[in-house]
């Protein structure tokens, strides 16, 4: 820098260009690759089988599950999805031409899919799941689109999102995109059988099971080295296992029947859907043909799966084992059985046993607690419609109790995993 | 009725013989495949068998017409009514799920708890009698009888009896309505009700109901005189 004098108007002017050309980086990252927005919303046009293609893919994303607020018209938005960065609103996706899709065209739509931008140009924040959906095709949009066109339209204007500085600021989210977003449809893997294909699809695109299923960064990124390994999911204290480890909701060793029980039914002996899994279900999984829960089960079958850890020899205090077994004795073994076998009824079981049970083993009791706390049905569905359930022990017991129930079915009946404590409890109630 | 007088002993009999291999195997008997079992984590805070207990807030819900929880129920998974846990146990039920439900705790003919409320004061005793009997006209108060039955035990298929509820339980169903906190469909009478209620009036109607001791098989009645006095979107005109 020898003959550069550094002045003030310089250094102004240098820091000047660099923040306009980072700006224009980031700004040209936010919209590369966008398809040219061509058609218009008339121009679409919506056969029956596209609309019957989409309203199946509709369910296979759960769109529901967000864009149809609680007693809410279908899919007219308002629901508020709470993130460590403020409420996001889920829009009005019904063909209002004012407040909802009604004026986009099909080009419109799949850009905010696969790009993660609105009709408008705004870019859309991703409790949108666009980083999953970006790998859905143009086709399976088209059909999406042709399904919501078809729905009533519902007038009912966009909440705006309460989020808090800077996250409310576009320029915040276009610096996100490029860090953490790039947009790309699937590209079956070559080797692999179409059935594999299919799942993989299924699961990473429409699925977006790793929006739950896998562990964000501190921007609320997920990361895709870790895929599918696990999260905990925001602001719900509800951990969604890892999906890549035998010792969490792996199914390498599961069979296809179980596997598809657990999706179709919600409900298998070795564990019952319960929490946002329980809704994963009911609006979604349940109704996905048997082809494609056979794919996504042979793809969750072949994912990687985590060397188990050796278990921690958990020291667990004799004072605390001996007040969960006699809570044990008293609040649970009638159903759970007395060696935590679970409950049979006359077809099967009826209460899953908690002895060598994944969901009361995991690194983190926060479910474990949650039932506990709130008790809970797994979904009605076509297999499992008329479910049993579990009550709700928040109001009976307190922490130290549940802490104690919860260290001894943890450490009970050949089970070893840590002890739970009363600030455990405190903390995922 | 009289099948399954009949058919009780069938059932024992072969309830038995089920449990016999069970026994034989030294593994505990069947879960039973009956809503009794299925319901028992309503019990956790509605009292055994939906029954209520005198010293809690829940309400009974044993014996109440099946239309009117069904309602409910529908309202807890819509979002017309509030509470986390009721929420949290039906957001994920079918329609039909919730219909059995509901038939099944209106079923149940059980006998009640002593009244809660005792030795109130009685003043507030004769004006929530009034209230309960006569209304209010001058307030434009329509009599509660006039739609929940002249033995307050509620009418089929969807108004509840309110007697034998916690006396909490009432006085904040009436605040939830008048901050909307509670909602049943459109026309929703009962809002309307409880803004025309003063918080004394509020008082003296729940002191008045949760005092009355309630007979055994207090059957809600089949029909009441037509048009009620509001228009109330749960209950078929």
């Amino acid at each position: 820098m020898k003959g550069v004098r550094l002045t003030w108007p310089r250094v102004v002017v240098a820091l000047a260009v660099l923040i306009a050309a980072a700006a224009a980086l980031v700004a040209w990252i936010n919209v590369r690759g966008e398809d040219a927005l061509t058609g218009s919303a008339d121009s679409f046009v919506a056969t029956p089988e596209l609309v019957a293609r989409g309203a199946y893919l509709a369910r296979a994303g759960n769109c529901a599950a967000c864009h149809t607020d609680r007693g809410g018209a279908a899919f007219a938005g308002g629901k508020g999805i709470a993130t460590p960065f403020g409420t996001v609103f889920a829009s009005n996706l019904t063909p209002d031409a004012k407040t909802g899709i009604g004026a986009w065209s099909a080009a419109q739509f799949w850009r905010a899919l696969h790009n993660g931008r609105s009709a408008d140009g705004r870019l859309l924040y991703p409790a949108f799941p666009y980083p999953n959906f970006t790998e859905i095709t143009r086709a399976d949009a088209d059909a999406l689109f042709a399904f919501l066109r078809s729905q009533v339209p519902v007038a009912q204007a966009n909440r705006v999102h309460a989020l808090r500085f800077p996250y409310d600021l576009q320029a915040s989210l276009a610096v996100w995109r490029a860090l953490f977003f790039s947009p790309g449809v699937y590209e079956p893997v070559a080797g692999r059988s179409p059935q594999w294909n299919r799942g993989a699809y299924l699961v990473r695109a429409l699925g977006h099971c790793a929006a739950c299923h896998s562990p964000r960064n501190a921007f609320g990124a997920t990361r895709d080295s870790l895929e599918l390994s696990g999260g905990l999911i925001p602001l719900q204290n509800w951990y969604a296992p890892s999906l890549a480890s035998g010792a969490e909701a792996g199914v390498a060793d599961w069979s296809d029947v179980e596997v598809a029980a657990l999706l179709k039914t919600g409900f298998t002996p070795r564990g019952a859907a319960l929490g946002p899994m329980a809704e994963v279900v009911f609006r979604s999984t349940q109704y996905l043909d048997d082809a494609d829960v056979a794919a996504m089960t042979a793809f969750l079958k072949s994912l990687p799966q985590a060397p188990a850890r050796a278990p921690a020899v958990p020291a667990v205090d004799k004072g605390a084992f001996a007040h969960g077994a006699a809570l044990y004795r008293a609040r649970c073994a009638d159903c759970h059985g007395a060696s935590g076998e679970g409950g049979r009824g006359a077809q099967g079981v009826v209460y899953v046993p908690l002895a060598g049970n994944r969901k009361v083993l995991l690194e983190s009791p926060a479910n474990l607690i949650h039932i506990v706390v709130n008790g809970g049905f797994p979904p009605t569905t076509a297999g499992n419609p008329r479910p049993y359930g579990m009550p709700p022990f928040g109001p009976s017991l307190k922490d130290e109790e549940i802490a104690a129930l919860a260290t001894y079915v943890r450490a009970a009946w050949g089970n070893a995993a840590p002890p739970v404590s009363a600030l455990d409890v405190l903390d995922a109630r | 009725m009289i099948a399954s007088i009949l058919l009780r002993p069938l059932a024992a009999v072969a309830l038995v013989l089920a449990a016999v291999p069970a026994a034989v195997a030294g593994s505990p008997p069947p879960v039973p495949d009956t809503m009794a079992q299925r319901m028992q984590p309503c019990s956790a805070c509605h009292g055994k068998e939906g029954r209520a207990t005198p010293e809690a807030f829940f309400p009974r819900i044993a014996g109440k017409p099946a239309g009117y929880l069904y309602n409910q129920l529908d309202n807890f998974r819509s979002g017309r009514r509030a509470y986390p846990t009721m929420t949290y146990f039906v957001e994920q039920m079918s329609d039909a799920y919730l219909h059995e439900i509901a038939d099944w705790f209106a079923s149940l003919d059980l006998p009640y708890a002593p009244p809660q409320t005792v030795g109130a004061p009685a003043d507030e005793i004769a004006r929530g009698q009034a209230l309960v009997r006569d209304g209010d006209a001058a307030h434009g108060i329509p009599a509660c009888v006039q739609c929940h039955g002249a033995a307050m035990t509620g009418v089929l298929p969807a108004v509840p009896g309110l007697l034998g509820l916690p006396r909490g339980y009432l006085v904040e169903q009436f605040g939830a309505w008048r901050t909307g906190q509670r909602k049943a469909l459109a026309p929703d009478c009962m809002a309307r009700v409880a803004t025309m209620l003063t918080p004394a009036d509020i008082a003296a109607v729940a002191s008045w109901l949760s005092s009355q001791p309630v007979a055994v098989g207090p059957a809600a009645a089949d029909s009441i005189a037509r048009p009620l006095p509001l228009a109330c979107g749960s209950v078929p005109q």
